[in-house]
C-alpha cells in the first residue's frame, strides 16, 4: 500500500503539464532535422492520396459519381491514417517509455493520453487541408458540419481505448505488434473508405449494413456525411434502420473505451518492473 | 503536536520478491506452452523482506548496503515505481525522487526546454519551475548554454545540469540514489557546502543511498544498513559506517594459508578491522616451523604496497621470540595506530629463519588481514602522519 499526502487525480496540474511537455517535445522532435518539416504532416496523406485517386477513382472507377468524391476520399485517408498511426505508436509507447517508467512515478495513461494527443495534431491538420481542398472545389459547410466535433471526440475515445488494451497486452506480449498490423490491413479494407459504400450497398445490402456498425467506418462516414457531403454519403443512420441496431457502433466505442481503462489500470502498477 | 507531524517518511513491513523469468516468455508462443506444461515460467526471488522504518522532518538519513542488498529496490518503492507485496508507505510531504540523474533529458531540446521537461516529470508546473529556474542554472554555472542542444553539451556539463535540478528541486523530501560524486573539484565544494547547508535545514528531509562511507559520516544525522534484503541496523552514522566497513572486510577474507618449506604461518586481527587513531590494533599470530632451525615471527604494516612500520624481533634484540621445535606457537602483536591517518593497510606476517636470514613463510599478502583506519572523531587533518610535528607561537 502507498499512501501519499497528495492524491493526484486524473486531471491534476501535475499531470496536465507533463501531457503538454510530452506533447510539445513529441511534435518537436517528429520532424527533427527534416528540411520541410511540419509540411510532412501534410505532405504524407497527400502523396498518398495523390496515388489513391489515380489508381481507384480514375482507373478502377471506385467511384459514387459525385464531384465531391475526391474531398470524401482525402477525408476517409486522413481520418484512417490517424487510426493507425495513434495505435501503433500507442502500443508501443509504454515499452519505449520503459526507462522512464523505472526511473519515476507517475500515472502510467499519461504516456497514452500524450502519444494519442500528439498523433491528433497530424489529424487537425489534415482535417484543414480538407476543408481548404472542399473550399476549392465548391463545398460548403451546412449545419451539418456542427456535429464534426462529436465524431472526432468518438474517434478520441476509441483510439484512447485500443492503445489502452494494446499496450498493455504488448508489456506481456510483442508478437501483438505483428498481429495488430494484420488486423488494421483486414480493417482497413473491410471499410468503404477506398470505395464507396453504394459499390457494396447495390449487391449486398445486408453486408453494407454490418460494415457500418465498425465504429470507425461509422466515424469516417458520419464526419464525411457532416463536413464534406451531406446529401450523397450514407452513415449508418440511414443505412441501418433499427435505432437499436444502429447504436452498436456507439456503444462498441465505450465498450472498448472501458475496457480498456480497466485492463490498463489492472496492469499498470506492474510496468515499472516488467518492461 | 501530533506525533504524526515530524514524520517524513514511515516504512512498515515492507516485502518485496520478483519473478525472474526462467524462460524468455515475451511472446504468446512460449506463454502457451507454459501454460499447456503447467510450468510457471519464473522463478521468485525475494529482495526485501519486512522492512520497517521511519524518517523524521528534517533528517538527512543515509541507506548503505553491498551490492544486491536491495537499497535501490527499497528506494524504488519509497519513490512509488515498484508496489510492495505487503506492509505500508506513507510519505508525508512532496517527494522528489532522482533514482537517476536527468530522467527524460532528450539530447534534441535545448538545456532550457530540458530544464522544464525534468520538471514536469518530477511534478512541478512551469510556474514553479519559473521559480527554481535561475537558481538551477546558477548552480550548473551554464548560464551561457542554455538554448544550447544538450547533444552538444560536455558530459560533464549534463551530469552538472541534471545534478544542480536534482538539488534544488523545491521539494520537502528528497531521494538520492548513489550521485553526489559529479563534476570537477570546484562543482564537488559546492555540492559539499550545499549538502551541509541542507543538514542544517529542518524543513528539508533527505534519503541518501551511497557506497562512500565518509558522505554517511559527514551529511546523515542517521543511517540504517541492509543486508540480504533485511535491516541491519538502524542508528549513529558513524557506527553504520564502520559496520558496512567491516562487512566488506570479511567478505574478502580467505582463510588460505601460503606455506613454503611446509612451515606455516597464519595471523588473525583479534581488535576491531576498522579502526581510529586513538585504538590499537591486536594481532594473533599462530605459527609452526618444519623443522628445529632457529625461527621467529615478525610483522609489518603495508600500504598500497609499501612497507610503513615493521617489527623484527631480530634487529630489535628480542632473543626470547626465538623458538627452535616444531611445536605450533602463538604471538601476540599489538600496534597503537597514534601515528597513522585514515587509510586501508595490509598486516603482514612473516616467519623469518635466523640462520640464514631468509622468510620461509607469509601471510596477508593476499587481504586476509586488512585493516581500515579511520579519521579520529577529534581532527580529520590530512597527512600521513598526524599530530607529529610541534607547533609554539613565537611573537
Amino acid at each position: 500500500m502507498y499512501r501519499a499526502m497528495k492524491k493526484s487525480n486524473i486531471f491534476s496540474k501535475r499531470n496536465r503539464v507533463l501531457i503538454k511537455e510530452l506533447v510539445k517535445t513529441d511534435f518537436k522532435l517528429r520532424y527533427q532535422g527534416s528540411l520541410l518539416g511540419v509540411a510532412w504532416s501534410v505532405l504524407k496523406p497527400l502523396m498518398l492520396f495523390i496515388v489513391m485517386y489515380l489508381v481507384f477513382v480514375k482507373f478502377l472507377r471506385f467511384t459514387d459519381g459525385t464531384p465531391s468524391y475526391p474531398i470524401v476520399l482525402l477525408l476517409g485517408i486522413s481520418v484512417w491514417g490517424f487510426v493507425t498511426e495513434a495505435t501503433s505508436v500507442g502500443m508501443q509507447s509504454i515499452v519505449s517509455r520503459g526507462d522512464l517508467m523505472r526511473k519515476i512515478n507517475f500515472p502510467k495513461y499519461i504516456i497514452i493520453i500524450s502519444s494519442v494527443a500528439s498523433s491528433s495534431i497530424g489529424l487537425f491538420i489534415n482535417l484543414a487541408v480538407v476543408l481548404v481542398f472542399a473550399a476549392f472545389t465548391g463545398v460548403s459547410l451546412t449545419r451539418f458540419a456542427l456535429l464534426a466535433p462529436i465524431s472526432i471526440l468518438q474517434l478520441c475515445v476509441l483510439v484512447v481505448g485500443t492503445s489502452l488494451i494494446l499496450s498493455a497486452l504488448y508489456v506481456k506480449y510483442r508478437d501483438i505488434s505483428h498481429i495488430w498490423d494484420v488486423i488494421l490491413q483486414i480493417v482497413f479494407y473491410s471499410m468503404p473508405i477506398i470505395y464507396p459504400l453504394t459499390l457494396v450497398s447495390k449487391s449486398y445490402p445486408v453486408i453494407a449494413k454490418l460494415m457500418m456498425l465498425n465504429p470507425v467506418a461509422q466515424i469516417i462516414q458520419d464526419l464525411r456525411h457532416n463536413l464534406v457531403a451531406p446529401s450523397t454519403v450514407p452513415t449508418v443512420w440511414n443505412v441501418v434502420n433499427n435505432f437499436w441496431i444502429a447504436i452498436i457502433p456507439i456503444v462498441l466505442t465505450f465498450v472498448i473505451f472501458i475496457v480498456g481503462v480497466v485492463y490498463f489500470r489492472k496492469n499498470s502498477k506492474k510496468f515499472a518492473e516488467i518492461v | 503536536m501530533n506525533k504524526k507531524d515530524d514524520i517524513a517518511l514511515e516504512i512498515k513491513n515492507v516485502s518485496k520478491s520478483f519473478h525472474l523469468p526462467t524462460e524468455q516468455a515475451s511472446g504468446i508462443k512460449q506463454a502457451f506452452i507454459n501454460w499447456t506444461k503447467g510450468i510457471k515460467g519464473y522463478e521468485e526471488q525475494q529482495v526485501l523482506r519486512d522492512i520497517s522504518f521511519e524518517v523524521k522532518k528534517g533528517d538527512f538519513f543515509g541507506i548503505v548496503g553491498r551490492n544486491g542488498s536491495g537499497k535501490s529496490t527499497l528506494l524504488k518503492i519509497i519513490s512509488g515505481i515498484y508496489t510492495t507485496d505487503g506492509g505500508s508507505v506513507e510519505v508525508h510531504g512532496k517527494l522528489v525522487p532522482f533514482i537517476e540523474l536527468g530522467v527524460g533529458f532528450n539530447p534534441e531540446l535545448t538545456g532550457r526546454e530540458n530544464i522544464y521537461m525534468n520538471g514536469a516529470m518530477l511534478g512541478f508546473s512551469n510556474a514553479e519551475v519559473d521559480l527554481m529556474y535561475n537558481e538551477i542554472v546558477d548552480f550548473a554555472e551554464l548560464p551561457d548554454f542554455m538554448d544550447q542542444k544538450l547533444k552538444n553539451y560536455s558530459s560533464g556539463m549534463q551530469v552538472r545540469l541534471a545534478f544542480s535540478i536534482a538539488i534544488k528541486a523545491q521539494g520537502d523530501i528528497l531521494v538520492l540514489d548513489e550521485v553526489l560524486a559529479v563534476g570537477d573539484e570546484a562543482f564537488q565544494r559546492k555540492c559539499n557546502t550545499f549538502f551541509n547547508q541542507i543538514k542544517k535545514d529542518k524543513s528539508k528531509t533527505v534519503i541518501l543511498v551511497t557506497h562512500n562511507m565518509d558522505s554517511v559520516r559527514e551529511y546523515c544525522n542517521r543511517a540504517m544498513l541492509l543486508q540480504d534484503g533485511s535491516v541491519d541496523f538502524i542508528g549513529n552514522p558513524n557506527k553504520i559506517a564502520d559496520r558496512y566497513s567491516d562487512i566488506n572486510l570479511y567478505k574478502s577474507k580467505k582463510d588460505t594459508v601460503v606455506d613454503r618449506n611446509k612451515s606455516r604461518i597464519l595471523a588473525t586481527i583479534i581488535s576491531n578491522r576498522v579502526l581510529r587513531p586513538d585504538d590499537t590494533l591486536e594481532l594473533e599470530i599462530i605459527y609452526k616451523a618444519s623443522s628445529v632451525e632457529p625461527i621467529f615471527a615478525k610483522a609489518f604494516i603495508d600500504l598500497d604496497g609499501h612497507p610503513v612500520m615493521a617489527t623484527n624481533p631480530r634487529l630489535l634484540g628480542w632473543d626470547s621470540m626465538i623458538t627452535k621445535d616444531t611445536n605450533e606457537h602463538i604471538v601476540i602483536y599489538s600496534l597503537p595506530l597514534k601515528s597513522f591517518n585514515k587509510g586501508e593497510y595490509k598486516v603482514i606476517a612473516l616467519l623469518e629463519d635466523l640462520n640464514t636470514k631468509t622468510n620461509i613463510a607469509n601471510y596477508g599478502y593476499d587481504g586476509e588481514t586488512i585493516i581500515t583506519i579511520e579519521n579520529s572523531d577529534k581532527s580529520s587533518s590530512g597527512g600521513f602522519l598526524v599530530n607529529q610535528a610541534k607547533m609554539y607561537l613565537k611573537k
